[in-house]
């Protein structure tokens, strides 16, 4: 039954060339919209790193004087060096990182300067946010107490400065600073970037991996926000009424998360009594996606277009319905035919629902066609986020789906209606 | 017209008019607030700086190993007189920050040297004396900077900090003194600092904070040293900013020790203001995009049914004919059917289109429709319907009235 009525379908698209063309059309049109808009937000709130996201978490505490404390104000990113080294001494997560990013001036070995970007941290960022090693190895622990004069360097740089070969045990001019170079990255892609998203959401990674302690002794170039009050001579010092590192730490069970929570209320209120402030103690504690969720990584536009290309469809959707109802009343003839010829209401039924499933489907691939079209062009737009927006296998099978649904949807009605036609009446006029 | 008649007739298409009319709704619905947006951005992407962008090139240097203070800055002021000496630049500075640019600098600015006053946080251009003429900015109260003004960047950590002069935009010297002259009076924000004058408009290099204190700005006449600030040079014919991106770049990398000089960190502020607002650009064409879109498929819809309904109705159009009816008589009557629907679509839609403001207003912090998109929106669907309905109501008039005499 089904390949006639298919057969039945394909004739009459034929017969009503234009009018099949307008429906395929506008389903397309709405389906690959919604699809491209869909792409960008499903990419954009993607999980950079699925593995752990919800063990890591993002660590703020709100250590601003009384003066500068608004119980309204969101608690800070970023923390005072003196708090994040803290913090970082009593070690109370299964791992934990400062960070800091930076950047400076490379010499290639054509004897072009070059600026590169680096980020500043202590030694568990590597297992902490699964970083995989080409060559060598992360710095430990020891390093960083030792202020070591090493660095870890990315695939990309590796292969600039020294072509095919393992760059470990060489010598990395950066800046006024000599590093001796462990460890090469292998390929580490965190899309956004969400262990520091205030250099950029997107992007690659940085070059250059150095101890917190020694950039900091070296007095390397930060980057990012840095939030002062007060007289500080260098804003880096370990004692500068500055915030401007970002720590992370990573809690493997809830009962670590909660017993971590504590563990910060205990140290503000131990801040409180030393005399730093006496405002309420602010606690942050959010894992990846709810940090990201917090600092707003999808941008508005893209809800909006996402809103804005779901009307679309919609209005689409009501159009096809229009003109499917057109198209088979005017066919009441022929339904009366087949009413009188013995055809029951439910063969009449499915026979124009499987004529709308039909325009669906070939409007949902003709819009998989365009959604693709509207993904490489969302590619050239001059946003951060371009080039990591692409279509995946869950897209292409949601893509169908949709066109599946929207099209039944859209003949539900039509159909309903052809089968409501009486023979008798349909015939007389006929 | 007999509008009566022509509901009567409706009646028996309730589904297909229906259809329609929410079709139309929803267009009339979306468009208002698209194209509202389209003109938020648009008047966002066009707002003035103050400065006068098109006379504009910025050239960003790094240094590769740090020398001392002193080297670095002779260092800058052999670059800035090589710049200038650059035909075609009549204007050079150094700037800690540009316009459109990634870093923004802040100070806290109140009226008191109480640390508890009141403060604003403004942005802070540092640049030698010579940034108001390069930018271009009109001072509007007061004067500009002296030679004789200017400190040093290093002499600002000093225990006894040197007391600078500022100047300020109007917009900051009508908030920190309204209804006063802001000339002569003093802020507090690097010490206590004496304005000196007051410039039509500067803004901040990039949106932050309330979108109000947009335009609120100061500059002090302070000489930085290169590596934390950025070269602007203001040429005197805007056709010769690439030539002269490309000598500065030269003369940058001829004169002074091995450093970072690269087309990458050399742009003309048109290019900067481009990008900052490229963001703004794509979604305005994409929303303009899903007009055009959007009113093209209506349109289909309301041909696909018009004709749909003149073929159904040959027979009752050939009786009107034949009955004394004019052709105008039944171009009028299927023009006047659209009319209605399309009447009906659009108080409909308009009541739809304040429900999807009042939605935007509270998620994305957008203001509200303005009234006048109301009848721009009811005009566009009104055309659209009378144009889309041309077709299939002239092919109406030509059934002819002998129709009426054959068999339904």
């Amino acid at each position: 039954m089904l390949s006639y009525y298919l057969q039945l379908a394909w004739r009459s698209l034929r017969r009503y060339k234009t009018l099949t063309v307008l429906m395929v059309l506008a389903i397309a049109v709405g389906i690959g919209t919604s699809m491209t808009t869909l792409t960008v937000l499903h990419v954009l709130s993607g999980d950079p790193i699925p593995a752990k996201s919800g063990k890591l978490f993002r660590v703020r505490i709100n250590t601003f004087p009384d003066d500068r404390f608004q119980p309204t104000d969101k608690t800070p990113d970023n923390l005072t060096r003196r708090d994040a080294t803290a913090l970082l001494g009593d070690a109370r997560g299964d791992h934990q990182a400062v960070m800091s990013a930076g950047s400076g001036v490379l010499i290639t070995p054509q004897g072009e300067p070059m600026r590169a970007q680096a980020r500043y941290t202590t030694a568990d960022f590597f297992p902490m946010f699964n970083v995989p090693m080409r060559y060598g190895r992360a710095w430990n622990g020891q390093a960083d107490t030792a202020h070591a004069r090493v660095a870890v360097i990315s695939s990309q740089l590796n292969d600039l400065l020294f072509g095919d070969q393992s760059g470990v045990g060489k010598t990395l001019q950066f800046g006024d600073a000599s590093l001796r170079i462990v460890g090469v990255l292998g390929s580490w892609d965190m899309n956004p970037r969400f262990y520091d998203l205030s250099n950029g959401e997107y992007g690659d990674s940085e070059q250059v991996f150095v101890p917190l302690s020694t950039a900091l002794d070296l007095h390397l170039g930060t980057s990012g926000t840095m939030n002062c009050w007060g007289n500080a001579k260098d804003a880096h010092d370990l004692d500068a009424p500055c915030i401007w590192l970002q720590y992370w730490v990573e809690l493997d069970s809830p009962a670590k998360v909660a017993a971590y929570q504590r563990y910060l209320h205990n140290y503000m209120a131990l801040q409180q009594q030393a005399g730093r402030f006496r405002h309420p103690a602010q606690v942050r504690l959010q894992n990846v996606m709810q940090w990201l969720d917090y600092k707003g990584v999808v941008p508005a536009d893209v809800r909006m277009q996402v809103w804005l290309a779901f009307g679309f469809l919609m209005i689409c959707l009501l159009n096809t319905v229009g003109l499917l109802l057109a198209k088979f009343l005017r066919r009441g003839g022929e339904i009366g035919v087949r009413r009188a010829l013995g055809a029951s209401r439910r063969d009449v039924f499915m026979q124009y629902l499987i004529e709308s499933l039909v325009i669906g489907m070939v409007g949902g691939l003709l819009g998989l066609v365009l959604a693709y079209a509207g993904v490489a062009l969302v590619r050239q737009q001059p946003t951060e986020y371009a080039a990591f927006v692409h279509m995946d296998l869950g897209i292409l099978l949601m893509t169908l789906l949709l066109a599946l649904v929207a099209s039944l949807v859209a003949g539900l009605l039509p159909a309903w209606r052809a089968m409501q036609i009486q023979p008798a009446r349909a015939l007389k006029a006929y | 017209m007999h509008i009566r008649h022509i509901l009567a007739a409706l009646r028996h298409h309730r589904i297909a008019a229906l259809l329609i009319t929410l079709e139309i709704a929803f267009s009339c619905a979306v468009i208002c607030n698209a194209l509202f947006v389209i003109s938020t951005r648009l008047e966002r992407m066009h707002r003035p700086t103050g400065a006068d962008e098109t006379h504009l090139v910025e050239v960003r240097v790094g240094h590769v190993a740090r020398r001392s203070a002193e080297a670095t800055l002779a260092q800058t002021h052999t670059d800035l007189a090589a710049l200038r000496r650059i035909s075609g630049v009549s204007h050079v500075t150094l700037v800690n920050q540009t316009l459109f640019g990634s870093s923004i600098s802040f100070s806290s600015v109140s009226l008191s040297s109480d640390s508890n006053a009141p403060s604003t946080a403004v942005t802070q251009y540092m640049a030698d004396v010579n940034l108001i003429d390069t930018l271009g900015l009109k001072v509007v109260a007061g004067r500009g900077f002296r030679p004789d003004d200017q400190v040093t960047d290093a002499s600002l950590n000093d225990k006894n900090p040197p007391q600078m002069p500022v100047i300020i935009s109007q917009a900051l010297a009508k908030h920190l003194f309204p209804g006063q002259s802001a000339v002569g009076k003093t802020l507090y924000a690097f010490g206590p600092n004496r304005i000196v004058g007051v410039v039509k408009r500067l803004v901040q290099p990039r949106d932050f904070g309330a979108p109000g204190e947009y335009e609120y700005a100061m500059v002090f006449p302070v000489d930085t040293p290169y590596p934390q600030g950025t070269y602007l040079l203001r040429v005197r014919d805007p056709a010769q900013r690439q030539q002269v991106i490309k000598q500065a770049l030269s003369v940058l990398k001829k004169d002074g020790p091995l450093r970072l000089v690269s087309p990458k960190y050399a742009r003309t502020t048109e290019a900067a203001r481009a990008k900052y607002y490229s963001a703004d650009r794509a979604m305005a064409w994409l929303l303009a995009g899903v007009c055009v879109l959007l009113l093209g498929v209506t349109a289909l819809g309301i041909v696909g049914l018009t004709s749909f309904w003149v073929t159904q109705r040959r027979h009752q159009i050939g009786i009107r004919r034949a009955i004394g009816a004019t052709r105008r008589d039944i171009l009028t009557y299927f023009q006047t059917e659209n009319f209605l629907i399309a009447s009906a679509g659009i108080v409909l839609g308009m009541a739809l289109a304040y429900g999807i403001n009042l939605l935007l207003m509270q998620r994305y912090e957008l203001p509200r429709l303005p009234f006048y998109y109301f009848p721009v929106g009811a005009l566009v669907l009104w055309v659209l319907g009378q144009l889309s309905v041309l077709g299939a109501a002239l092919r109406a008039t030509h059934v002819p009235p002998v129709v009426a005499t054959r068999a339904a």
